[in-house]
């Protein structure tokens, strides 16, 4: 897992489907690992295979269509709503990507996402389409996502856009940091916090 | 300067804030179970560190467990390693732990209430997205990743943003045979499954204050499905009435004391919120979802929305629901045949929740081609259960009255609904597959969903009413 993002150009995979809940980017029957590895295989496991048949893929869905790769998924407005399992997140960066575009994230899969260094990339519905359509017209289309300068670009067509990340957690993604390094480093803070609210 | 409920408690809970960035919030109470939490273990174990402040977090297994013979060992391997893994976990970090067996073991949404570990005021966390359910007691309690509980283990802080604030209100009196389930779904209804992401809720009005704390904790439980980031309730005599005398609760003095300070958490009147919304209870009828998010829910005597009344940008999903769900646009819901009934879930598998369904089926049959499955919360709410003759009306209605778990709410442990049956149930998400692979699932109230294990069908319980 790469632990840091910075400048990613890349081909994309767009999953066209509104309110992608977490029980579909990974079912429930996959969360009983105690570790954080393998997950990937199971990425949207019952959109991908007919009966849970690996033998069976469904056609239809962009993973299984052999035009569509690269290391940007992109998805419609609402991306991981539902349960808080960062097996979501752990699956989509065990399946190779760094950064996930939608018009709209639920608040957990965007924390866990972060936490992951899997890019999340809101931008608005207009420029969403955009993507989609620069995807259909061509799935070698490239995009460029530049997080020093927070900006999304299609290749194709010149368009970008900018998109909002919390400065924190920009330096974060930019250097490898995690939270609990920072945490860790003010337990003295914490522990007269505790003294004081005791 | 005048705060909401939200804000007193938010800001009693900084230790510090991070220039442009998250504040660092304290943690009082962290609830955790098998299934989110090894990795974060893993993790404190690889940096060779210990849980923070152990006797601030308790643990049990719920999402895992089978719910029958639960004496046995587990048979799937799987999940019985990730329950062995919490066992050994806690034993190690020094934990308490409510596992299998245990008096006190059950849905970990269930047992922080009913032991009194959850108290107005408090943060609240768990690895579990219904950790809203707490926030019925004047909480801000929300649901984390494993990263966040391993930050949580090791620091008792998370990093936080400030979200924005929403109210919403529902005022007047609830019509007969509606229940909470049925507002909470009402809401969704009109807001949509991400009407409240980026928000913290605050539920109020007269309807909200004439509810029980059970009545409580199921809408605040479903406050995530708006995606909201938590939903609260003030605390109120009902409220200090549910918890006084529980195991964690405060005695004695400390009572006294922790009291006078749950009298202050209110939104102050001048307080502002970023949103506000106002509804009538009088206008809410008992309630049914017909897709695959719990935004998607109508009246039962509703019918399935028609094409033309879905948004052009909306068809695609809506379709696809309706295709997953085996229903067509325009459709009436009631008359719908199911073959599953499953009561239970951290939505609606407390005491009352068991009691309104005992009431409403005593003396009645289920219908022959329906499986009922009756799944308590916990231990303690079996044994009460038990204690009340609930048990016995309903084997007479033959209904299975099984032990405490998650059950079918997620389709990970041994309970699973067949491939394109229709289920109705009491739990919280329709998703696609939740319930297991190509189940479908409507979501209902108890009540509801009592009626339709008797008739076998979606119906209208009011009708029962008068």
């Amino acid at each position: 897992m790469s632990k840091s993002i910075n400048r990613i150009t890349s081909t994309a995979v767009p999953v066209n489907i509104e309110n992608v809940d977490t029980d579909q980017i990974i079912p429930a029957r996959f969360l009983k690992a105690t570790s954080r590895d393998g997950f990937g295989k199971n990425l949207f496991r019952d959109w991908r295979y007919e009966n849970d048949d690996e033998a069976k893929p469904k056609a239809g869905f962009p993973l299984n269509d052999a035009r569509f790769k690269g290391n940007i998924l992109v998805a419609a407005k609402n991306f991981g709503c539902g349960s808080s399992r960062e097996h979501a997140a752990w699956a989509i960066k065990d399946a190779g990507f760094d950064v996930v575009v939608s018009s709209f994230f639920a608040d957990i899969f965007k924390n866990n996402a972060l936490n992951n260094f899997l890019l999340p990339v809101t931008v608005s519905d207009a420029f969403l389409q955009e993507i989609f359509v620069a995807i259909e017209n061509d799935p070698n289309s490239e995009f460029q996502v530049d997080l020093p300068s927070q900006t999304i670009s299609i290749a194709a067509t010149g368009a970008s856009e900018q998109f909002d990340i919390n400065p924190y957690k920009k330096t974060c993604l930019l250097n490898g940091y995690d939270d609990i390094d920072f945490l860790l480093s003010i337990t003295e803070d914490i522990k007269k916090f505790e003294a004081q609210n005791a | 300067m005048a705060k909401t409920l939200f804000e007193k408690i938010w800001d009693r809970h900084v230790v510090k804030t991070i220039e442009g960035g998250p504040a660092v919030l304290y943690i009082d109470k962290h609830l955790i179970h098998e299934v989110t939490s090894p990795q974060a273990f893993a993790g404190l174990n690889k940096r060779g560190i210990k849980v923070f402040r152990p006797q601030q977090v308790v643990a049990t297994a719920d999402h895992n467990v089978p719910t029958l013979n639960q004496h046995l060992p587990i048979k799937e391997e799987l999940s019985r390693l990730q329950v062995e893994a919490l066992k050994k976990n806690c034993a190690e970090h020094g934990i308490e732990l409510y596992g299998l067996g245990h008096p006190f073991q059950g849905i970990v949404h269930v047992i922080g209430p009913e032991l009194g570990f959850t108290q107005p005021g408090m943060t609240i966390v768990c690895g579990d997205s219904h950790t809203s359910t707490h926030g019925a007691f004047g909480s801000i309690a929300f649901g984390i990743g494993t990263s966040e509980v391993e930050m949580v283990m090791a620091t008792q802080c998370l990093l936080q943003s400030k979200p924005k604030l929403m109210r919403i209100n529902i005022d007047g009196e609830l019509k007969a045979g509606v229940v909470s389930k049925d507002i909470v779904l009402y809401i969704l209804a009109q807001i949509s499954a991400s009407g409240a992401t980026g928000y913290a809720v605050e539920f109020a009005g007269s309807a909200i204050r004439a509810l029980s704390m059970e009545g409580r904790m199921t809408i605040c439980n479903m406050s995530i499905e708006m995606g909201a980031r938590c939903g609260m309730i003030a605390p109120d005599q009902t409220t200090f009435d549910y918890m006084e005398g529980r195991k964690f609760a405060p005695q004695g003095e400390e009572w006294n004391k922790k009291l006078a300070y749950w009298k202050t958490l209110v939104s102050d009147e001048a307080a502002v919120f970023d949103k506000e919304y106002h509804f009538k209870a009088a206008d809410i009828e008992p309630m049914i979802t017909y897709g695959t998010n719990p935004g998607m829910g109508i009246g039962v005597s509703g019918h399935v929305p028609a094409l033309n009344e879905i948004d052009e940008k909306e068809k695609p999903s809506f379709e696809k629901s309706l295709e997953y769900m085996g229903l067509q646009p325009g459709a009436a819901i009631k008359g719908k045949k199911v073959d599953y009934v499953f009561i239970g879930s951290c939505t609606n598998s407390r005491i009352e929740d068991l009691r309104m369904v005992a009431s409403f089926v005593k003396g009645k049959q289920k219908a022959g081609h329906v499986e009922v499955w009756v799944v308590p919360g916990s231990k303690q709410v079996e044994k009460q259960a038990i204690e009340e003759g609930i048990d016995k009306i309903f084997e007479a209605a033959g209904f299975q009255l099984r032990q405490p778990g998650c059950s079918a709410c997620l389709g990970m442990n041994e309970d699973k609904i067949p491939a394109g049956k229709y289920c109705i149930s009491t739990s919280n998400r329709n998703f696609e597959g939740r319930q297991g692979p190509n189940a479908r699932t409507f979501l209902a109230s108890p009540l509801t969903a009592a009626l339709a294990a008797i008739t076998g069908e979606v119906g209208d319980v009011r009708e029962h009413y008068n």
